[in-house]
């Protein structure tokens, strides 16, 4: 049998935060797990009461969703974390961003409503804009073009398995060239696949279809995450617990 | 975006170049996207600081020769980077070695070794500041100056080059790197910095008279700092040194170690850096004490930094406040080279698990001499934290051996004091070893086989419980400079690999006992060529330059570590001298034979260090000078310094809630 230290258990999680942030600048070179340490760090400097594992080691409770790849950039990275006291979310938002380096940004925090459903549950679509510095739109524009009129672009992707085919041109639902200074700009709807369909992907793709080969590395950004639904638009994931919320201050309002 | 895309970049062209200070970040931005890990290479950790170029009249900058995972947490350099940042006439950034996947793009762009901090050419700063913890980060010194484009030799380089300053323990023998430093700093770094840094000051604003070679001559009056270019060194016919002979008369004859007195006065770092990126430490530390005069006459820390000074207990406390506040970590180390030594441990250990009672805070010592644990102090220190293993260093395997090296304890209280920590709830430990120690045979390493299995077998039974564990960590001695082996002949390749491999077969000969203990070793090659560059003198240089050259860096990382390289380049380069590199390593000196480092004065009399040496091979023990009385090292009245302990009798106050 497992044996456990001595001493009460730790206090059970009492409120569920969930925070959506964004990683910007130079910190778009983070790796999923150097964001998670940065946060976990700044939970503690913040002093936000977090809820702990029981254990001998006991972690904080936080649980994250799917990260932007290493060198992209984000609006919309989300988590969700456990507390052991409650919490004014918009308190534990500001406290975050300001134990936070700069370049990472808490931009909402709400807090998880009974039984309005998981997170993970309302993104299943990452919505991308990527910078092609060295590409003009007259360059740009057939190749999505060429592209989206294909009915499956097959490109090579390294995995930790090795080398793997994947259809990049199933995963994404739209896409659509343009100019901004002179630089061409790809803006792009890609459903969250297995395996997954990323940014540099597509570029693959495009060199594949349409023999499009920036100069320089693109500079991509997830503007956002959420459910795709049949009319192409990606909801809010934070929309159920927002609702949830108000409709329960209607209730007290009532009362 | 790890994949096999190029991306051919912008043509290079003269317009691209910087002024100086300017930042190199638009450039390197593009390649960061193409190597492993870039957040390395970013900056901008918590804590990091980055000032205006302009408003510093001498900007440093730090260079920990490793990668930035190893680098990033060394206290020297965070140290130095705070004590010259506060100083408002100074800048200091960081720089550390640079993969070889960032390097060939860097090298194919025109971008420059840079620091972290401003993204600023290395190439710009008037100093170049580098802490050799040890000898394998020299290849990645050449690597770097090559980035930045400085003149690998020092006498290639002129005034409006970085003057290359070498610090850290590998600098109390800077000999085989003579050829690329221009300075090496001996002792403690916290105020030499700052002399230094006066020095160059003076000298810019008055419009640099004399050039680089006035300014050389000028730092190489300040106490501490070693200028190898204004010694002269001659060889006899046999291959050693005859003399080392000063070339001009206004440097000193011989160079001494610097040496903070009070670390009460110097409580950095204040605010330690945290890295995004995982780091070899996790956790933030605060340095107890400085010194050890233990006596191992194995370990050149020990020797080279006495005496022992004693951080006192309210000293260590405000540290351990503000220092996790500045950080959010989890874990505080308690850093020194023994640190159960503190006069004031168990206090200390005590009343910080009081005050960060429920807080999932952490204490932890490095590493614990046997004779200085107890429990009480190991349920104190993992009260609020994680009950993480246990480590004790013996070091040697047999009491003989043990008792050869000064590291004196009996095999019973050895068992005793393991079993107690399994006992109490701990069910890994580690327990180092070093193997080709002076005088050493096979059936001295073979003990470390008995010990395990009786540490295993004990532990069992007073714990009840078969998985507990037990790990032997070991690997091969390198005799040190300054030290009582610093005359002894270094065991070779060959013996390490054979003695590790009897005691392998030793461990795993009952696979009932066997598969509790764990076996982690380093084979004997490293250490040789850790053996040459440690005792080397600067004829050892030429092997150095010819190994980078052939592509060598990274010699502390056993997938970039070429034995090969090393034997072959060491052959070829050494031959016209007419030693080799045995001659180097497995050869015992004479007792009056000139040391490459004996112009270097780390306060230990020579006399003193031999006759410990003989005392070393008829398994004479010494005891410690804090506790019994002084035995004439020598450091006390060469350095003017004095041991400095509690007990101070303080307490802490408890912290008022903010």
């Amino acid at each position: 049998m497992a044996r456990q230290p001595d001493g009460p258990p730790p206090p059970p999680t009492v409120q569920k935060l969930r925070l959506r942030y964004a990683k910007r600048g130079r910190l778009r070179f983070a790796s999923h797990r150097d964001l998670a340490r940065a946060l976990e760090r700044a939970l503690r400097r913040a002093q936000v009461p977090m809820a702990f594992s029981a254990g001998f080691s006991p972690h904080p409770k936080i649980s994250y969703l799917g990260a932007a790849p290493t060198g992209s950039a984000s609006e919309a990275e989300y988590v969700e974390i456990g507390l052991a006291v409650r919490c004014d979310p918009e308190a534990v938002r500001a406290a975050l961003d300001a134990a936070l380096p700069a370049d990472i940004a808490v931009l909402e925090a709400v807090e998880a409503a009974e039984g309005a459903g998981s997170l993970a549950d309302r993104i299943d679509t990452s919505v991308w804009r990527l910078e092609l510095p060295g590409v003009s739109l007259a360059e740009l524009q057939p190749a999505v073009e060429k592209f989206l009129a294909s009915d499956v672009v097959t490109v090579s992707k390294r995995t930790k398995n090795g080398l793997k085919d994947v259809d990049a041109r199933v995963a994404v639902a739209s896409a659509s060239a343009a100019e901004e200074a002179g630089c061409a700009i790809l803006h792009m709807v890609v459903r969250q696949v297995t395996p997954a369909v990323r940014p540099d992907d597509v570029l693959a793709a495009l060199a594949a279809v349409a023999d499009l080969r920036p100069p320089s590395p693109p500079r991509a950004v997830r503007v956002a995450q959420g459910r795709l639904d049949d009319t192409g638009t990606v909801a809010d994931p934070f929309g159920p617990d927002r609702e949830a919320r108000t409709r329960c201050q209607g209730e007290h309002a009532t009362a | 975006m790890a994949r096999d895309a190029v991306y051919p970049g912008p043509v290079m062209t003269a317009e691209l170049r910087t002024s100086a200070g300017e930042s190199l970040y638009p450039r390197l931005e593009p390649l960061l996207a193409q190597v492993q890990k870039p957040i390395q290479y970013v900056g901008g950790e918590l804590n990091a600081q980055l000032k205006p170029w302009e408003t510093a009249d001498v900007h440093w900058a730090l260079m920990y020769p490793d990668a930035y995972e190893v680098g990033l947490p060394n206290q020297g350099l965070m140290i130095l980077y705070e004590v010259l940042n506060e100083r408002p006439d100074t800048l200091a950034e960081r720089t550390y070695a640079v993969w070889p996947d960032l390097a060939a793009l860097m090298r194919q762009h025109g971008v420059g070794q840079f620091t972290v901090d401003g993204h600023r050419a290395v190439r710009d700063f008037d100093l170049l500041g580098v802490s050799f913890a040890t000898e394998l980060g020299y290849t990645n010194l050449l690597e770097a100056l090559d980035l930045a484009g400085i003149p690998l030799h020092v006498v290639d380089r002129d005034e409006t080059h970085p003057v290359v300053v070498a610090g850290g323990h590998a600098a109390f023998n800077p000999e085989p790197v003579a050829d690329f430093v221009d300075c090496a700093v001996l002792g403690d770094g916290e105020q030499v910095v700052g002399d230094i840094t006066d020095v160059v000051k003076a000298w810019k604003a008055q419009g640099r008279p004399g050039g680089r070679e006035e300014l050389l001559a000028r730092l190489a009056r300040v106490d501490g700092v070693y200028v190898p270019r204004f010694y002269a060194v001659s060889y006899g016919p046999d291959g050693t040194i005859s003399a080392v002979t000063r070339t001009r008369d206004d440097v000193p004859e011989r160079v001494g170690k610097r040496t903070v007195m009070d670390l009460d006065e110097w409580p950095y770092p204040k605010t330690p850096l945290v890295p995004l990126a995982e780091s070899v430490h996790e956790r933030m530390s605060v340095e107890i004490f400085r010194g050890c005069t233990r006596g191992c006459r194995f370990c050149q820390a020990g020797m080279i930094t006495r005496p022992v000074r004693e951080r006192t207990i309210t000293g260590i406390g405000s540290m351990v406040d503000q220092g996790l506040k500045a950080t959010g970590y989890e874990e505080v180390g308690l850093l020194s080279l023994s640190s159960a030594d503190h006069s004031e441990i168990g206090q200390v250990a005590k009343e910080l698990a009081d005050r960060y009672e429920g807080t999932n805070t952490g204490l932890s010592l490095p590493s614990t001499r046997v004779d200085a644990f107890n429990i009480t102090l190991a349920n104190e220190l993992s009260r609020n934290g994680r009950r993480s293993g246990l480590t004790f260093a013996p070091e040697g395997g047999s009491e003989r051996i043990r008792r050869v090296i000064n590291k004196t304890v009996s095999k019973e209280d050895l068992v005793r004091t393991v079993t107690t920590a399994y006992a109490n709830g701990w069910t890994q430990v580690k327990l180092y070893f070093m193997c080709g120690l002076p005088t050493e045979t096979d059936e001295d390493v073979l003990e470390i086989a008995d010990l395990a299995v009786e540490v295993i077998r004990a532990g069992r039974e007073a714990s009840g419980r078969k998985d507990i564990r037990c790990t032997v960590s070991i690997g091969g001695f390198v005799p040190k400079p300054h030290t009582p082996f610093q005359w002894a002949a270094q065991a070779s390749a060959e013996t390490i690999d054979h003695r590790l491999r009897v005691l392998r077969q030793a461990i795993n000969a009952d696979r009932r006992i066997g598969r509790s203990i764990g076996l982690r070793y380093h084979d004997g090659k490293p250490g040789v060529i850790e053996g040459l560059l440690s005792r080397g003198d600067r004829r050892v240089g030429r092997v150095i330059e010819r190994v980078w050259r052939e592509g060598g860096k990274f010699d502390g990382w056993s997938e970039h570590f070429s034995f090969e390289r090393w034997t072959q380049s060491a052959a070829e380069e050494l031959a016209p001298f007419g030693v080799d590199l045995d001659w180097f390593t497995t050869r015992e000196r004479t007792e009056h034979e000139v040391l490459p480092w004996d112009h270097l004065d780390s306060g230990l009399d020579k006399e003193w260090l031999w006759d410990d040496w003989q005392d070393a091979i008829s398994e004479e023990e010494v005891a410690d000078c804090r506790w019994t009385p002084c035995y004439d090292c020598g450091v006390c009245p060469t350095m003017g310094t004095e041991i400095q302990i509690g007990p101070t009798g303080r307490s802490l106050l408890p912290l008022t809630v903010v």
